[in-house]
C-alpha cells in the first residue's frame, strides 16, 4: 500500500479510475437529470451551475449522459477483459504444460491467426453479421483479448515450468493440471492483473470507436462514442458537445494506463525495463 | 536463409487459407438465407432466386467456398449487389485513398517518433525525457477520431487551412490530394507515433547498456558517436517490427478515421456495404486487409531474419 502511494503514476491513475468507476456506479442509483427525457427548450446550453457540462442538442444534461456512458464503457470493456482471461489463461496454461505438443501448436497457431486480424475488423465483421449492439461489441473486443492473455500466460508459465518447486511437485506425483492450477497460476496472477488493466483501457477505446461508427451500444443506451458521433455535425456551433465526452474517454484511458504502469512497477520490478 | 524463407512461406499460405475459411464461415452463419438477409423481408421469390444464383448459393458449402477462394486467387472478388460493379474494381478505386493515407501516416509517425525517441533516450531521467514520455502517455490515451474532430474544429472550421472532409481525387494533382489527407494522416499517426517513440526510447536504452557500447566508449568515442554509430542500428530491429505491425493497424484504423473525414476509402466502403447488407463487399475487403496484414508480417519476419541471423536458426 505504501508503495502504491509513493509511485508517481499509480496514485493519479488510481484516482482517475476511481472517479470514473464511481460515476458509473452512482449512475446506477442517481443521475442529476433523466437522460431519456428530451428538453428542447434547454438545448445546447453552455456549462452553467444547473448543468456543469452544458446540455446537448436535445437538451439532455451532458454530465448525466457521461455518467450513464461510463457505465456502458466500463461494462463493455470489463466483460471483454473477462472473456479474454477466462478463455485465454486456461489455453495458455494448457499450451505451456504440453510445450511443443500438437495442442500447443494448434493453440499458438490459432492465436497467431487471430492476431493477424486487426481487432477493429473482427468487430466490424461480427457486427455486420449479427447486427450492431453492445453485446456484439463485447464479443468482438473479447475475442481479440483471448490471444493476448493466452500468449502472456504461456510465456510466463513456460519459465515457471523449469523452476525447482515445479519439479518437486512433479516428483511428488502431481499432474499437469494440478501443477498449473496450484503452482503456475498464482505466480502469473500479477502479470495478468497488469495486462488486464491495459486491455481494459484498450477495450474502452475500442468501445468508443465502435459506438462512434454506430456499431456499439444502440440508442437509447448512452455511450461516449455515440455522444461524439452525435456532436460531430454541431461541433462548430457547440464545441462543448464534443469536448466533454472526448475528455472522459481520454482521462479514463489515461488513468487506467497510469494505473497499469504503476502496478507493473510495483508487482514485478523485473518488467520495469522490459516493457515500453 | 532459403530454408527459413520456405518455412515462412508455407506458414504464410496456411494462414491465408485459415483466414479465408474463417471469414467465409463467419458470413455463412448469417441467420437464415444470405440472399434473404441482403434483400430484406419484402423481397420477391424470383428476386431471391436470381440473387441466390448470382451469389452461387445453390451449391454445397464446400463448392461455394472453393468458388469464392478460387475467385480470390485470380482477382475475381465477385460482383457487388448494391453497386452492380465487380468488387475488385470498387476496391481498386478505394485503395487509392486508403493506401496513400496509411503510408502518409506511417511516414509521419516515423518522422515524429525517431527524433523524439532518440532525444528522450539521450536525455534519460531529465525533464526532457519525462516531458516526451508524458506526451506519449496522452498520445496513447487519446481516441484518434476525437483528436480528428478537434483538428477539424481548429484547422478547418476556425483557421480554414484545410477542408473539413472529402477527397478531390488524384486527377486534380498530387498536392490537393495530399492536402486532403493531411489531417486524417496526423490523426491516424498520433497514437502510433506515441507507441513508436516509447519503443524507440526503450530499445535504444537497452542497447546503450550493452558491452560493445562500453567498449566503443573506452575506445574513445563520445557518447553521441557511440549512439549514432553503434547503438542506433541495433536498436532499430525491434522498432522495425513494431512499424511492420503498425502498418496493418493504420490500414484497419483508417476505417474509423475515413468516416470522420468522409474519405472515399476502404473504410467507408465497408460501412456503406454493412448498412446496405452487401456481404460480398464486406467479405472481400476484410479478406484483403487480413491478407495485407499477413503479408506485411511475413515481410517483417524476413527482414528481421536477414538483419539478425540468429533468428533463422532459433525458429
Amino acid at each position: 500500500m505504501k508503495g502504491l502511494l509513493h509511485n508517481r503514476s499509480t496514485l493519479p491513475g488510481a484516482l482517475l479510475t476511481v472517479v470514473f468507476a464511481g460515476a458509473a456506479l452512482i449512475s446506477l442509483f442517481w443521475v442529476p437529470y433523466d437522460t431519456t427525457v428530451l428538453n428542447i427548450a434547454d438545448r445546447m446550453k453552455l456549462p452553467s451551475l444547473a448543468h456543469p457540462f452544458g446540455t446537448d442538442q436535445f437538451g439532455r444534461d451532458i454530465l448525466s449522459m457521461l455518467m450513464v456512458g461510463a457505465r456502458t464503457s466500463i461494462a463493455v470493456a470489463l466483460v471483454a477483459v473477462g472473456i479474454g482471461m477466462l478463455a485465454g489463461v486456461p489455453l495458455g496454461l494448457a499450451a505451456a504444460a504440453r510445450k511443443g505438443s500438437l495442442p500447443d501448436e494448434i493453440i499458438m497457431r490459432t492465436n497467431d491467426l487471430v492476431f493477424a486480424f486487426p481487432s477493429l475488423l473482427i468487430a466490424v465483421m461480427i457486427t455486420a453479421v449479427f447486427g450492431a449492439s453492445a453485446l456484439n461489441a463485447i464479443i468482438a473486443i473479447g475475442i481479440f483479448n483471448i490471444p493476448v492473455f493466452a500468449r502472456l500466460t504461456r510465456g510466463a508459465a513456460l519459465t515457471l515450468w523449469s523452476r525447482e518447486y515445479v519439479m518437486a511437485a512433479r516428483v511428488a506425483g502431481k499432474g499437469a493440471a494440478r501443477i498449473s492450477l496450484e503452482h503456475i497460476l498464482p505466480n502469473v496472477t500479477n502479470l495478468l492483473i497488469v495486462q488486464g488493466t491495459i486491455q481494459f483501457s484498450l477495450g474502452i477505446l475500442a468501445e468508443a470507436g465502435l459506438s462512434y461508427v454506430g456499431l456499439g451500444a444502440q440508442p437509447p443506451t448512452a455511450s461516449w462514442g455515440r455522444m461524439l458521433a452525435d456532436s460531430q455535425t454541431m461541433i462548430s456551433l457547440a464545441p462543448h458537445l464534443a469536448i466533454f465526452p472526448g475528455m472522459a474517454i481520454l482521462l479514463t484511458v489515461l488513468g487506467l494506463n497510469l494505473l497499469g504502469d504503476g502496478l507493473r512497477d510495483l508487482l514485478d520490478p523485473k518488467l520495469r525495463r522490459a516493457r515500453t | 536463409m532459403l530454408q527459413y524463407f520456405l518455412k515462412r512461406l508455407v506458414s504464410l499460405c496456411l494462414s491465408l487459407v485459415a483466414a479465408s475459411v474463417l471469414i467465409f464461415l463467419t458470413l455463412e452463419v448469417v441467420p437464415g438465407d444470405p440472399a434473404a438477409y441482403m434483400l430484406g423481408i419484402n423481397a420477391q421469390e424470383d428476386t431471391l432466386n436470381a440473387l441466390r444464383e448470382q451469389l452461387g448459393l445453390n451449391g454445397t458449402i464446400l463448392e461455394r467456398y472453393l468458388s469464392w477462394a478460387g475467385g480470390l486467387l485470380v482477382g475475381d472478388f465477385g460482383t457487388s449487389y448494391t453497386y452492380r460493379t465487380p468488387v475488385a474494381e470498387l476496391i481498386g478505386e478505394r485503395l487509392w485513398v486508403s493506401l496513400p493515407l496509411a503510408l502518409y501516416a506511417l511516414i509521419l509517425s516515423t518522422l515524429i517518433a525517431f527524433p523524439a525517441g532518440i532525444w528522450a533516450a539521450s536525455k534519460r531521467g531529465t525533464l526532457a525525457d519525462s516531458g516526451v514520455m508524458g506526451v506519449t502517455q496522452l498520445g496513447v490515451a487519446i481516441p484518434n477520431f476525437w483528436f480528428a474532430m478537434l483538428m477539424v474544429l481548429v484547422f478547418a472550421i476556425n483557421l480554414r487551412w484545410f477542408s473539413a472532409g472529402g477527397f478531390p481525387g488524384w486527377e486534380d494533382g498530387f498536392l490537393p490530394g495530399m492536402k486532403a489527407l493531411t489531417l486524417p494522416a496526423i490523426a491516424l499517426a498520433l497514437p502510433q507515433a506515441s507507441i513508436l517513440t516509447r519503443v524507440m526510447r526503450s530499445s535504444l536504452l537497452d542497447t546503450l547498456g550493452e558491452d560493445y557500447i562500453r567498449s566503443a566508449r573506452a575506445k574513445g568515442l563520445t557518447k553521441g558517436q557511440a549512439m549514432w554509430r553503434h547503438a542506433l542500428r541495433n536498436a532499430l530491429i525491434p522498432v522495425l517490427t513494431i512499424m511492420g505491425l503498425q502498418f496493418s493497424f493504420l490500414l484497419a484504423g483508417a476505417i474509423i478515421i475515413e468516416n470522420v473525414f468522409y474519405l472515399p476509402g476502404l473504410g467507408r466502403l465497408v460501412f456503406q456495404a454493412i448498412s446496405a447488407r452487401d456481404l460480398i463487399v464486406v467479405e472481400s475487403v476484410v479478406m484483403l486487409l487480413v491478407f495485407a496484414v499477413i503479408l506485411v508480417n511475413f515481410t517483417v519476419d524476413l527482414a528481421y531474419a536477414w538483419v539478425d541471423p540468429r533468428l533463422r536458426r532459433r525458429r
